[in-house]
């Protein structure tokens, strides 16, 4: 690999961000995908890898009396922090990272090396898994011009998407106008369109000094214009990277956290996006009325909404499989630029923004406002952001479906929708209710403004950071029960079958009965659970008098360390079973019968000891 | 008195708004001694909707035409609207609700009047005295015994009739210390970690003075809680307010413990917002969370303006700050801030929901309350007569028990598999707390209510919550017993607005409703199946 210039760095250590307790030693490597880095603790051997593609940003830092500090930033919200003894190695390293972070060909990303070890025929069957004239054909359209949302077949309303016309100061174009009556027209339910401008109008205003701009009404009959502010592409990136700066702040006040994720700006972005998506929804459901949708280009705004306002009308589109229908038509196919907006090759920094990113967080909104609507949990959103990053399966790559058959992708690299739909099992919402009524049809949030239904996404900034989640997952053990109950009815139907047979050979000295004990075998999930009981953080902020060593906080490093077996699986997100080893290690130690606990065997195990020191003076 | 020469007028025709999600109500309005009625005409399906009158917070009164309209806004912080039929029928409506709702009087108040069927008077009131407690700190050690030094509340007007104290320490010394300490608050056991071997104490603030004054049983107290804890065991006396404050309370009689005077002890000081700031803090968010013109662009900074998830912040880590000190350091804790009765009881029970396993169940939680709260003497009657939409200058309101609702809360969050009961029971506390037909959160102390007869004469709010028919809203189906402590985290990304309480009324109920359904749903089917036999065992041979 002629960028590494250094593939393997010893003695380098690995600086828990938030905690102030000592760094792991370990031995740091570059590989042609990978950066690794494995703990010297024998018993251990930690690995973390971090994907070359997830890095976002590497910053050395001044050299220190310890050695040279080297800060990753990765994409999926990952920050790693090590310090390398030797100038020199940490330059190099550092040289080396600059330039595989930043591919320049698509064949240098990852997945035209990653080989889950599938033959031709199934990597074929994985690209068939999703397909768009089967999407299509279920809205009830033969032309599959336009994108249509047919929740409302009675007044075949439809949402239709484009970019901004080049209209400037006066320019017209007569069959552009007569597109729009015949949209119009083709829905008999209402006598006029809507046209959603999704930009500030400030901005569209400016424009039209370019030649471009939006629908002047005189022109266009029976059409209603609406502008729906949302900021352009550097506006959310700023925005991102404002909040991130609030994530990574070491013990926040609440107000630095909350003054910090309002100038952000983030949650209002959010609210914009949404506000969009329930105009659209509500202007089709209730007004019967058909949209167009258009920002600038139409890639961007445009995708949000539409994708949005189809979440909100089709609950098809909350189930598993339309979930990737809806990414792949109104992303995919539609030519949202992944290659641009997410830094996939080298590229121009200022047409890097989060665009899908604040897309899959206005689902996880509605999931916390709808916990019964999706088929699908929060775990199935974290991991989609990661692969739209990671480049592991050749879905995201590119800019438009164009580039994609040039590099004959589909042949090449795998699909991520059969990953997941492969491990379907771990993406269900134990909640959710196809045949409930709020469910099945719109999904219709409250009429009055609610700011306050706008949450901070701790589970995917802080992702993480295991100390900040809820440390027992309602959605694992409710899977667990719902797989228990299962296996019951399957053993007591079996028991049933035996009895049966048993009546017919007439064995009358059998006993059955004993057999009945057998499924209290199962509960046993129930004490793995109980075993994420966590250690405490240091509550004690800087009074030193109080804690003479520092409190042990456990293993909860665990999603930062991917395993080799965890990444042939691709499994961006392995905090649920390694949680449960580390809590279980955490109950072998410190069961409170166990008494107090042994400071040397803490500071041992301790990863995120400190991880947050609460109380400021 | 006589309820009657308060309401004014008997009845009128009304209706009722009752906000987003609920049909308006047309009826006759009727005002009793304790309720307010309607009665929907006899066409109407719905039943009599009833409001006790003791939980309106504040009314306000408009009359147009010959109608009028009177808001009231509830102590459970639910706005509702009465649109009143005749401009006079709305005044006298409007001024016997003011009377009525603002009444003193405790033995007067609905409680003594509330005879609920399947609930027998002194049912329940006997389920957590202190022996109950005593007796299972009794089988963890010997080194603590229960006195009965405070039999006629002669020694501390604020404390039940026995507490639990060093069995090193006699009854006169006890009776000693008490005179050093506010209130007559001396150290008493809160709860004792058998794992540790140490203990949880809470009093109130040594009445040092600008003399420094020292009291010798007081320190033979503490000095007595170390020698029968844990070998070597030191100890920490956390205090919930500021060093300075801590100083500052000399000048009034009252102050901190000298370190001289405490060998073997150590002060920390974790300053907690207590008193009217918290009350303000609380009435500033039910503000901002009923005001439906703010804007997304400043609601966090509105949000942090009200200070109210900062002092869930702060109540947790002092909590934890507390339990840590017992469970990893294994030090005895005393905590303390002034009078004794707010935010040292917040910390107690916190600490002890974190690191008691026990105090996670149903039972064990309203033990909790009844033992840290109740019986402990927060002044109830005082802290919460006004919630938050009173117009009138709060005298001692705060809200320092809801305080301690939401940190469970909090908990709950972040461990939804260890606590046995739901938010549903953490609302019904709520709402009790401030107006109730129980008489469990009536009055200030023990003592209060003995003189008022409140065991005998009212029913107990557990035996009501304890009721079969009550339990799906209250426990939490999901429910698995954890033996550890369970420690939160405390950062603001893990913190919460509690919307299920201060958005209870302006939300529609009906999504998370689905969802606990289907919660029930999914562990109910386990325990069917769990439950069921083979089928065809009924035509199983017998041998």
């Amino acid at each position: 690999m002629e960028h590494i210039r250094t593939p393997k760095v010893e003695n380098v250590r690995l600086v828990d961000r938030i905690s102030s307790k000592k760094a792991a030693l370990g031995t740091l490597y570059l590989t042609a995908t990978h950066v690794i880095f494995v703990e010297n603790a024998p018993d251990t051997r930690k690995e973390t890898w971090i994907l070359h593609s997830q890095i976002s940003t590497i910053e050395k830092q001044a050299t220190t009396a310890t050695g040279c500090p080297l800060l990753i930033r990765c994409k999926n919200f990952q920050l790693l922090q090590l310090i390398i003894p030797q100038e020199r190695d940490c330059h190099d390293v550092y040289i080396s990272l600059i330039r595989l972070a930043r591919p320049v060909k698509y064949e240098e990303l990852y997945c035209f090396s990653f080989n889950p070890k599938l033959d031709k025929e199934e990597r074929e069957q994985g690209w068939m898994l999703i397909d768009l004239s089967e999407e299509y054909k279920r809205m009830g359209l033969p032309d599959d011009y336009w994108q249509l949302s047919d929740v409302n077949r009675d007044y075949r309303a439809s949402i239709c998407r484009s970019s901004q016309p080049l209209s400037g100061f006066s320019a017209r174009c007569l069959e552009d106008e007569q597109m729009l009556q015949a949209i119009r027209k083709a829905n008999p339910g209402s006598d006029f369109i809507y046209v959603v401008d999704t930009r500030p109008k400030l901005n569209a205003m400016a424009n039209r000094a370019a030649g471009k701009g939006y629908e002047n009404e005189d022109n266009y009959s029976n059409i209603k214009f609406q502008f729906i502010g949302i900021e352009n592409i550097h506006v959310m990136r700023n925005s991102l990277q404002k909040m991130l700066e609030v994530c990574e702040l070491k013990s926040p006040s609440m107000s630095d956290f909350l003054w910090g994720l309002e100038n952000s700006g983030w949650l209002r972005h959010i609210k914009a996006i949404m506000d969009a998506g329930i105009f659209i929804a509500k202007a089709v459901s209730e007004e019967a009325a058909s949209v167009l949708v258009h920002c600038s280009d139409g890639w961007d705004r445009t995708a949000q909404v539409c994708s949005v306002a189809s979440l909100l009308l089709d609950p098809h589109y909350r189930t598993l499989k339309g979930f990737m229908v809806l990414i792949e038509k109104d992303w995919i196919s539609f030519g949202h630029k992944f290659n641009h907006r997410y830094g996939n090759l080298d590229g121009d920094p200022k047409e890097i923004s989060p665009i899908i990113d604040q897309f899959i967080e206005c689902v996880w909104q509605l999931m916390e406002q709808f916990p019964c609507a999706f088929e699908f949990n929060e775990r199935f959103l974290i991991h989609i952001q990661h692969h739209i990053y990671s480049c592991q399966f050749g879905n995201f790559l590119c800019n438009s479906q164009k580039e994609r058959q040039e590099l004959k992708i589909q042949e090449r690299t795998y699909s991520l929708w059969a990953h997941l739909w492969k491990n379907r099992a771990d993406y269900m919402n134990p909640l959710f209710r196809a045949d409930h009524s709020q469910t099945q049809g719109i999904l219709r949030l409250p009429t009055t403004p609610c700011n306050f239904m706008y949450k901070f996404w701790s589970g995917m900034y802080n992702r993480f950071e295991k100390g900040l989640q809820p440390r027992q997952s309602v959605t694992d053990y409710l899977m667990a029960v719902k797989e228990e109950t299962q296996q019951l009815e399957e053993e007591l139907e079996a028991l049933e079958e035996r009895l049966e047979k048993i009546q017919k050979v007439q064995l009358n000295r059998t006993k059955v009965k004993s057999k009945q004990s057998e499924p209290s075998k199962h509960s046993g999930f129930s004490t793995s659970d109980n075993s994420t009981a966590n250690t405490p953080q240091d509550y004690s902020g800087n009074m030193q008098s109080f804690l003479s060593r520092s409190p042990s906080q456990g293993d909860e490093d665990s999603a930062l360390i991917l395993t080799q077996d965890n990444l042939k699986s691709s499994d961006p997100d392995l905090s649920a079973n390694s949680d449960q080893e580390s809590g279980v290690e955490d109950l072998s130690c410190r069961s409170p019968s166990g008494g107090e606990c042994v400071p040397s065997e803490d500071s041992g195990k301790d990863r995120d000891s400190d991880e947050a020191v609460f109380l400021t003076a | 008195m006589e309820f009657s020469e308060l309401i004014r007028t008997g009845r009128a025709q009304a209706e009722l708004l009752r906000g987003p999600g609920a049909p308006p109500l047309r009826g006759t309005l009727c005002v009793t001694g304790h309720h307010l009625l309607l009665s929907p005409g006899p066409q109407a399906t719905s039943d009599l909707w009833l409001l006790l009158l003791r939980s309106v917070d504040s009314i306000e009164k408009r009359v147009a035409g010959d109608s009028g309209t009177i808001t009231l806004r509830c102590k459970d912080l639910r706005v509702l609207q009465l649109d009143i039929e005749g401009v006079e029928a709305t005044l006298d409506i409007a001024r016997s609700i003011e009377a009525l709702s603002s009444l003193e009087s405790v033995i007067t108040s609905f409680p003594f009047f509330y005879r609920p069927k399947g609930l027998r008077l002194g049912d329940a009131w006997h389920f957590h005295p202190p022996e109950h407690h005593y007796k299972r700190v009794a089988r963890e050690t010997n080194a603590w015994r229960l006195s009965e030094v405070n039999e006629d509340f002669s020694v501390c007007p604020s404390y039940p009739r026995a507490v639990i104290v060093p069995r090193a320490v006699d009854d006169d010394a006890l009776a000693r210390s008490a005179r050093f300490r506010q209130g007559g608050r001396f150290p008493v056991l809160s709860y004792h970690h058998a794992p540790s071997g140490t203990v949880l104490l809470r009093s109130s603030q040594p009445l040092t003075g600008p003399q420094k004054r020292r009291c010798a049983e007081d320190e033979e107290l503490l000095r007595a809680v170390l020698a029968g804890a844990r070998p070597g065991a030191r100890g920490f006396i956390v205090d919930t307010r500021s060093a300075q404050a801590a100083k500052q309370a000399r000048m009034t009689g009252g102050g901190t413990e000298a370190k001289a005077a405490y060998p073997g002890w150590k002060r920390l000081h974790r300053p907690m917002e207590r008193g009217r700031p918290l009350q303000e803090s609380f009435v500033r968010l039910v503000e901002a969370c009923g005001d439906l013109e703010q804007s997304m662009d400043r609601w966090l900074s509105r949000l942090e303006g009200c200070r109210w998830l900062a002092h869930v912040k702060e109540a947790l880590s002092t909590a934890c700050l507390a339990a840590q000190g017992m469970e990893r350091e294994g030090a005895c804790i005393l905590v303390h801030g002034a009078e004794g009765t707010d935010s040292t009881l917040l910390v107690t029970s916190l600490a002890q929901l974190i690191l008691d396993p026990l105090s996670r169940t149903m039972t064990g939680f309203q033990e909790l309350v009844e033992r840290e709260w109740i019986q402990a003497g927060h002044p109830f009657q005082l802290r919460c007569a006004h919630s938050a939409f009173s117009h009138a200058r709060p005298k001692h309101e705060a809200p320092t028990f809801l305080l301690f609702l939401d940190c469970v809360w909090q908990l709950g969050r972040q461990f939804p598999l260890s606590l046995e009961f739901g938010e549903g029971l953490l609302l019904a506390l709520f709402e009790h707390a401030y107006a109730s037909p129980f008489g469990t959160f009536l009055c200030n102390s023990e003592k209060e209510r003995c003189l008022c007869e409140v065991r005998t004469r009212t029913h107990s709010l557990w035996s009501g919550l304890n009721q079969p028919k009550e339990q799906r809203k209250l426990r939490n189906p999901l429910y698995v017993l954890n033996p550890l402590a369970i420690w939160p985290s405390v950062e603001p990304q893990s913190l919460r607005l509690w919307q299920g309480l201060f958005l209870r009324w302006t939300r529609p109920p009906e999504p998370s409703e689905a969802a606990w359904e289907k919660v029930w749903q999914i562990v109910t089917d386990k325990e069917k199946t769990e439950g069921s036999q083979p089928t065809v065992s009924a035509s199983e041979p017998q041998p």
